[in-house]
């Protein structure tokens, strides 16, 4: 990459075109000078990891861990650059052409379709690291007004008259369609005889009173949503700022995100009987980083994730970690116990839910159309 | 050979350099991401292009797009006709730095545009709150849209008919009044017809740009499936959904209705500046 430091006093003292030709000359030589120095020294390297809205903080933190730590193992400086945005919308820019070296994103289905269609990562990329890729994990919980005003504890209050529920478009979210697949979840695992019915249980045969029922209630909450926000954070900002709507599903790190930053929040969070084991994946993009020749490091990077350093971080900052054995317990004092069913026990993988649930005129489509 | 006819026939200099750098740059900044747009929607084929289309959410989309559009820029019309005349009419002391507001709109991030009006808009904020105790709901309904859409297109007409206003001589409207004619008849007879095209000018630029808009209007329309779900939202979900054909199949039928419209809106502008000559 070419990092450019303009020399603005140029424009002062020349003329326009002058300076510019001299500016142009100036940061492209310098860039070459960068790209010689990293490329054929070898001596620095440079990742990129292309991440969703909620791990800015999180990678911040590691990044530095990770730089000491490869630095400290094989004398070679490293700088990891991030990049931010929606989980789907991260996707499409490395399937469009990103040269990231990671992606660690919030849903598998993403992931799939980079595997899908650009073939830069072999197709059964989540075996490649332990726990389905996924070195932390999350779930789904509420945050209610102070007070919990309108008595909500469980799912089926949120399907009731006259309460509103913030949540995101299933359709543009990532963080949405867990909300989605929660509840759902929640109905069906309560129609089958509990969580532990769940495993012995395949997904294929789960009853189809019990998928009507959980249609039928799906379809109930998000009758309740007044705006379907595009992004996570938007529907954060309705909720906060706009103080519309009674409760907002969201992801616990975020809710406790929103505790910790904003301050005299008047809001609580509440954590329903059942939810959804959220896990974030990550993934080498394995013909990215040979092309750079930051293969090893790029593994490692991810690697590391798994460590009890990393795993620290990661619940410092409302992951819940994968080996909370590695954790101080003072740290994790801050989950409250919640029982999760995965999305394997019900929705057989993320390429299925996605093409039943949230593909065009597939059920969540149908809870406002009628095709 | 036809560069070449046409040098020979050109009595104004510089004609071959000056069609060749118009063409070269069209070419690459309009036409060749456009054309990438046609290749992909062809790959879908007629049918499917027209089953994308004719979707029950792609059409109510349409029609709410073009309505709110629509609405937006005959305010932004009106009011930036009024505006204009101020600017250019009026003496004032700091004028300058009411110009200046108008141009506000275009620099601004259009999702900051979008984040302002909704807090103020909003059940809970200044102006949404009073509104809604007399029963008007703005955020999250097509009458946010419509003014988040008045917002980023008033520019265009101001500054169009800004500069039209400035030629029209003061001595015409003399010349009316003083052989009679009341303020009524010079202003319908006299300066409307000159300002006809300006405005027509200021109205397509506004109702173009609406079409398009999604950064400010996705936080204030609410998002509600086919009832203030824009076009622009439908194209992003489809691409959530990593169907690219699909997303550009809607693009290319608002380019093509869009492209319909503004053709006759030009039609309708060149006949009236026409008239205006023959005058």
């Amino acid at each position: 990459m070419f990092y450019i430091y303009p020399d603005l006093s140029v424009f002062a003292e020349r003329p326009l075109v002058n300076s510019l030709l001299k500016n142009i000359l100036y940061t492209v030589l310098s860039g070459l000078l960068i790209l010689a120095n990293n490329e054929v020294q070898g001596k620095s390297l440079t990742l990129l990891n292309a991440s969703y809205d909620p791990t800015r903080e999180f990678y911040r933190d590691f990044n530095r861990e990770f730089s000491a730590y490869w630095n400290s193992k094989t004398g070679q400086k490293i700088s990891v650059r991030q990049s931010h945005g929606g989980s789907g919308k991260q996707a499409r820019s490395v399937i469009d052409g990103l040269r990231a070296d990671v992606v660690t994103l919030a849903l598998a289905y993403d992931i799939d379709e980079i595997a899908r269609k650009s073939k830069r990562l072999p197709a059964n990329w989540q075996s490649k690291l332990p726990h389905q890729s996924s070195p932390y994990t999350s779930t789904i919980v509420f945050l209610v007004r102070q007070g919990n005003p309108k008595n909500i504890k469980d799912w089926p209050d949120l399907a009731r008259p006259g309460v509103q529920v913030i949540s995101p478009n299933p359709k543009t979210s990532g963080g949405a369609r867990w909300n989605y697949l929660a509840a759902w979840g929640y109905i069906v695992q309560k129609e089958t005889g509990g969580l532990d019915s769940l495993n012995y249980l395949k997904p294929e045969k789960i009853s189809t009173a019990a998928q009507s029922k959980a249609k039928d209630f799906v379809q109930k909450v998000f009758k309740n949503v007044p705006v379907l926000d595009a992004g996570a954070r938007a529907s954060a900002n309705t909720f906060i700022q706009r103080g519309i709507g009674d409760v907002l599903i969201t992801w616990e790190n975020e809710a406790l995100l929103t505790l910790r930053e904003i301050k005299n929040a008047h809001f609580e969070i509440v954590v329903p009987s059942v939810s959804i084991l959220a896990e974030p994946p990550v993934a080498l993009i394995e013909k990215n980083a040979k092309r750079k020749g930051t293969y090893d490091a790029a593994k490692a990077y991810l690697r590391y994730l798994y460590t009890p350093k990393a795993q620290t971080l990661a619940a410092k900052h409302f992951f819940r970690p994968i080996y909370p054995d590695s954790v101080n317990k003072k740290i994790l004092n801050t989950f409250k116990p919640i029982k999760t069913f995965n999305l394997q026990q019900i929705f057989v993988n993320w390429t299925t839910a996605q093409k039943t649930h949230f593909s065009d005129g597939g059920v969540f489509d149908q809870i406002y159309l009628n095709y | 050979m036809l560069a070449r006819n046409t040098k020979k026939r050109s009595i104004l200099p510089g004609f071959g350099l000056s069609l060749g750098y118009t063409l070269t740059y069209l070419g690459l900044i309009v036409l060749l991401p456009l054309s990438t747009l046609a290749f992909k929607t062809s790959t879908l084929g007629l049918q499917g292009f027209f089953d994308v289309l004719t979707s029950l959410r792609v059409l109510k989309s349409f029609q709410l797009t073009l309505l709110v559009s629509l609405a937006a820029a005959l305010i932004n019309t009106f009011f930036g006709f009024l505006i204009a005349w101020f600017l250019v009419r009026i003496p004032f002391p700091g004028k300058k730095i009411i110009d200046a507001l108008i141009d506000l709109p275009f620099a601004l991030p259009t999702a900051v545009s979008g984040i302002a009006l909704t807090t103020i808009y909003a059940p809970n904020g200044i102006l949404g709150k009073p509104l809604m105790d007399i029963g008007i709901k703005v955020a999250y309904t097509p009458i946010g849209i419509t003014l988040a859409l008045i917002l980023i297109g008033l520019p265009f007409v101001v500054r169009t008919v800004q500069p039209a206003l400035e030629e029209l001589e003061p001595e015409l409207e003399e010349a009316a009044l003083s052989l009679g004619a009341s303020s009524w008849v010079t202003f319908y007879k006299i300066i409307f017809p000159f300002l006809l095209p300006s405005l027509l000018t200021g109205f397509t630029l506004a109702f173009a740009r609406s079409i398009g808009e999604y950064g400010s209007v996705v936080f204030i329309a609410g998002n509600m499936p086919l009832k203030t779900e824009i076009t622009s939202l439908l194209i992003i979900t489809k691409l959530e959904q990593y169907d690219y054909t699909g997303a550009t199949a809607i693009a290319s039928g608002m380019l093509i209705l869009s492209f319909t419209l503004l053709l006759l809106i030009n039609l309708l502008q060149s006949w009236t500046s026409k008239r205006l000559k023959g005058l």
